[in-house]
C-alpha cells in the first residue's frame, strides 16, 4: 500500500482507519467545545454567580469582545478564604496546613480592638499578674507583642514568623473581647492548593473560595457593615 | 474543673448576648496612629496564563522530540526540565491529573467557575494524545518525570497481573469524578503521592506513600502512571485514536527482536502473524459470550456502586454534619463535637441540614449506578480487548500504554544506521491506521 502511495493520487482509506479517524475528530471537537465553554464562563460569568456583562438580555448587544479588558484578571481567580463568623477555633488550621508552618495565621483588625490592658487574647486565665512575662502568655509561641500606649490601653500586634494558626487567641478574644482577633489565610504564603487541606478536614466547613481581588473576609465591624 | 466550664459558658453566653464591640474603641490622647492589618495581595493571575503557556511550549517540544528528532536524550532533559518547574517550582498544584476533578464539578455544578488553567491543563494533554501519543506522560507530567527518573532495574511483572493492575486507574478515576460532581471533595489530589514531595512539606503518610512509590519505581517502572493515575486512563484512551505516534524503528522493521526488551513498561507488541491463528468458530464463541456479560458485568458494578452511597457520601460536609446531628452526644474534643459546636454557632435548623444530607446521597447514589456502570463495562471491554487478537507483522508500541518516553529507539539498528547517515528518514508508518 505505502507503494502506492507513493505515487500520489490515490489514498486507500481501510474501515478501522476511517473508525479511528472520525473517533479522532469527534473527540478534539468535544475538547474543542469544553475549552470554549471554559472560556466563556470564565470571561463572562462573575464570581459571585452573576453574569458580568449583564446576562445579555439582547443577544444582538452582547458586546463579547469588548468584555474581555472590561474586568481585572484577578477578579476571576479564585483563592481560599476561612469566614471568621465560622470559624470555631478549632486549632485545625495549625495543623491540617500543607505547609508547615501554617499559611493561616492570625490578623489583628485593629479598628475593633479595645486595646484592653487585660487582653483575653493575649493573658493567660488566670494569669497572676499582667505582664508579658511568659507564663502568663495564652500564645504558645510568644506571637502576640504588647506595647504600652497610654493608660489603661495597650496595643497588641501579631508577629507573623512566630504565627502558627492555632487559634487560641482568637477564641480568647471572641469570648471576652471585641472579637479583633480572627484567623485568616495569608495569601503570600498559601499555595493555593487544588483541594485545600484544611478546608477539607474543617468542622465549621467555614473555608470556600473568594475571588482574589477581595482576599480577605475580616469580620465586618459592629454597626458599621462591611470593612 | 466542671463548674469552672460552666462559668466560662455563662459569661461567654451573657457577653455574646451584648453583641461585638463590648469595649469600645478608645479615644488615644497621646497621639497613637493606628496601624492597617496586613492584607498581602495573592500570586499574581500572571502566573496561571504563564503555567498554561509553558504547558503548550513543552508538549509541543515533547511531539517533536519524539516524533521528529527521535532523543530520548532530549525527552530527559524535558521531563527535568518539567520537574523542576511544574513539580518543585510551581508545587506541583495545578497538574493534569487532578485537573479532571475541576472539570467534572465544573460540569455538574453550575456555581463553580473553573479556573482556565485547570481548563487548558485538562485538554491540552488529551489534544496532543490524540494527534503525537502520550508525549505529555513522556516528557512533560511531573508525576511521570520523577518516577521516571528513578527506572534502574526494571523488572518485567507477568502480563496477566499487569493486565489486573491496569484496573486500578479506571477505579480511581469513576471515584474521583464521581465524589468531585458531587461536591465531596478531589479524592485524586488528596491521594497524590509525589506532591508532598514537590512542597516539600507534609503528612508522614503522604511522604511515606511517595518514598515507598518511587522505592517500588526502582524495580516496577512507573507504578503510579500504569497502575493508579487516573488522567493515563483518558489518555490512554486518547492515544489509541492518535493520528501520529512514535514509532520503535525510524523507517522500517527487520524484525530483529533488539528492542523486545528494551521496554521497561512491557508496552512492545510483538509480532504475531507467524503464530498459528485460533480456530475462528472457538474465538467467535468466546467474543459472543463475552459480549453478552458486558451489560452484566456492567449491572452489576453499578449496584455495587450505588449500594456504597452511605460510604461514599460520608466525604460530603453537609452529610457529615447530618450524621453528627443524628447521633449521640460526642465526646468533647472529637471532630463531632466540634462540628455541633461550629453548627450551634451557625443557628441553622437540624432538618434543612437533613434535607439536604439526604438530597446529596441521592445524588451520590445515581453518580454510584453511573460510576460502578461505567467500571463493569470497562471491566468487560477489557476482558474483550484481551480476547482479540490483530494480526501484526513488525514490533510495534501499544499506542495506549506507549508512554513515548523514547527508550527503545536506541535499540533498533536502524535508528543506529539513521543517525550515522545524518540524513533525516520520513517516518512512513505516519498515519499508521491506513495499513
Amino acid at each position: 500500500m505505502a507503494g502506492i502511495e507513493k505515487y500520489g493520487a490515490v489514498k486507500l482509506v481501510t474501515r478501522r482507519g476511517f473508525v479511528v479517524g472520525a473517533l479522532r475528530a469527534l473527540c478534539l471537537t468535544l475538547l474543542g467545545w469544553l475549552g470554549g465553554a471554559a472560556f466563556l464562563r470564565w470571561k463572562c460569568l462573575g464570581v459571585d454567580g452573576t453574569w458580568a456583562c449583564g446576562a445579555c438580555p439582547d443577544r444582538a448587544a452582547c458586546r463579547f469582545a469588548a468584555a474581555l479588558p472590561s474586568k481585572p484578571a484577578s477578579g476571576r481567580r479564585m483563592v481560599w478564604q476561612l469566614d471568621p463568623k465560622k470559624c470555631i477555633q478549632c486549632g485545625g488550621c495549625a495543623v491540617n496546613c500543607v505547609r508547615q508552618p501554617s499559611a493561616v495565621k492570625c490578623v489583628h483588625s485593629f479598628e475593633m480592638c479595645g486595646y484592653c490592658r487585660l487582653c483575653f487574647g493575649f493573658f493567660q486565665p488566670g494569669a497572676k499578674t499582667l505582664t508579658s512575662a511568659a507564663e502568663n502568655q495564652l500564645c504558645p509561641t510568644g506571637a502576640i507583642r504588647r506595647k504600652f500606649i497610654e493608660e489603661p490601653y495597650y496595643e497588641y500586634t501579631i508577629d507573623e514568623s512566630l504565627c502558627i494558626g492555632c487559634g487560641r487567641c482568637v477564641k480568647g478574644c471572641a469570648a471576652f473581647g471585641n472579637g479583633s482577633l480572627m484567623l485568616q489565610v495569608r495569601h503570600d504564603l498559601c499555595l493555593n492548593c487544588n483541594e485545600c487541606a484544611i478546608a477539607r478536614r474543617c468542622p465549621a466547613s467555614a473555608f470556600s473560595l473568594v475571588p482574589a481581588d477581595r482576599p480577605y473576609l475580616f469580620k465586618p465591624q459592629a454597626g458599621k457593615g462591611q470593612p | 474543673m466542671k463548674i469552672y466550664a460552666a462559668l466560662f459558658a455563662l459569661l461567654l453566653a451573657v457577653l455574646s448576648a451584648r453583641g461585638e464591640n463590648r469595649f469600645p474603641m478608645p479615644q488615644f490622647e497621646s497621639g497613637y496612629a493606628m496601624p492597617a492589618a496586613a492584607e498581602p495581595g495573592a500570586h499574581p493571575g500572571l502566573f496561571e496564563a504563564l503555567d498554561a503557556a509553558v504547558l503548550l511550549g513543552a508538549l509541543s517540544l515533547a511531539a517533536w522530540l519524539v516524533l521528529r528528532r527521535r532523543s530520548r536524550r532530549g525527552v530527559l532533559l524535558l521531563s527535568v526540565f518539567s520537574l523542576l518547574y511544574f513539580g518543585f517550582w510551581r508545587r506541583g498544584c495545578i497538574c493534569p491529573v487532578g485537573s479532571i476533578q475541576n472539570v467534572a464539578l465544573w460540569l455538574f455544578d453550575g456555581g463553580y467557575v473553573i479556573p482556565l488553567s485547570a481548563a487548558a491543563f485538562f485538554i491540552l494533554p488529551l489534544a496532543f494524545a490524540l494527534l503525537f501519543g502520550r508525549v505529555f506522560c513522556a516528557a512533560v507530567c511531573p508525576l511521570g518525570a520523577v518516577q521516571d527518573l528513578v527506572v534502574l532495574f526494571p523488572v518485567r511483572i507477568p502480563r496477566h497481573l499487569a493486565r489486573a493492575l491496569g484496573f486500578f486507574p479506571y477505579l480511581f478515576l469513576a471515584l474521583g469524578v464521581l465524589l468531585a460532581s458531587a461536591g465531596a471533595g478531589f479524592m485524586i489530589c488528596r491521594y497524590d503521592p509525589f506532591v508532598a514531595f514537590f512542597r516539600l512539606s507534609g503528612d508522614l503518610a503522604a511522604l511515606a506513600a511517595g518514598a515507598a512509590l518511587l522505592l517500588l519505581g526502582v524495580f516496577v517502572a512507573r507504578p503510579y502512571c500504569r497502575f493508579m493515575c487516573p488522567y493515563g486512563v483518558l489518555l490512554n484512551w486518547m492515544s489509541r485514536l492518535s493520528k501520529w505516534h512514535a514509532s520503535i524503528y525510524p523507517d522500517e522493521c527487520v524484525q530483529c527482536r533488539l528492542c523486545e526488551r528494551a521496554c521497561p513498561f512491557d508496552a512492545i507488541l510483538v509480532p504475531n502473524s507467524s503464530l498459528v491463528p485460533e480456530p475462528r468458530e472457538k474465538g467467535a464463541r468466546r467474543l459472543t459470550a463475552l459480549l453478552a456479560l458486558l451489560p452484566f458485568l456492567a449491572l452489576a458494578g453499578g449496584w455495587a456502586g450505588a449500594s456504597l452511597d452511605a460510604k461514599l457520601s460520608a466525604n460530603h460536609p453537609v452529610v457529615r454534619q447530618a450524621d453528627a446531628l443524628k447521633g449521640a452526644p460526642a465526646a468533647s474534643g472529637s471532630f463531632k463535637s466540634k462540628m455541633l459546636e461550629s453548627f450551634a454557632l451557625g443557628g441553622g435548623k437540624a432538618e434543612d441540614v437533613r434535607a439536604r444530607a439526604a438530597a446529596v446521597r441521592e445524588k451520590i447514589r445515581l453518580g454510584g449506578w453511573i460510576a460502578g456502570g461505567f467500571l463493569g463495562a470497562a471491566l468487560g471491554l477489557g476482558l474483550i480487548g484481551v480476547s482479540i487478537r490483530r494480526s501484526r507483522d513488525s514490533y510495534e508500541p501499544d499506542r495506549g500504554e506507549c508512554l513515548s518516553c523514547a527508550r527503545c529507539f536506541m535499540s533498533c539498528p536502524r535508528e543506529h544506521l539513521r543517525l550515522r547517515g545524518g540524513g533525516k528518514i520520513e517516518p512512513e508508518n505516519g498515519g499508521a491506521h491506513g495499513g
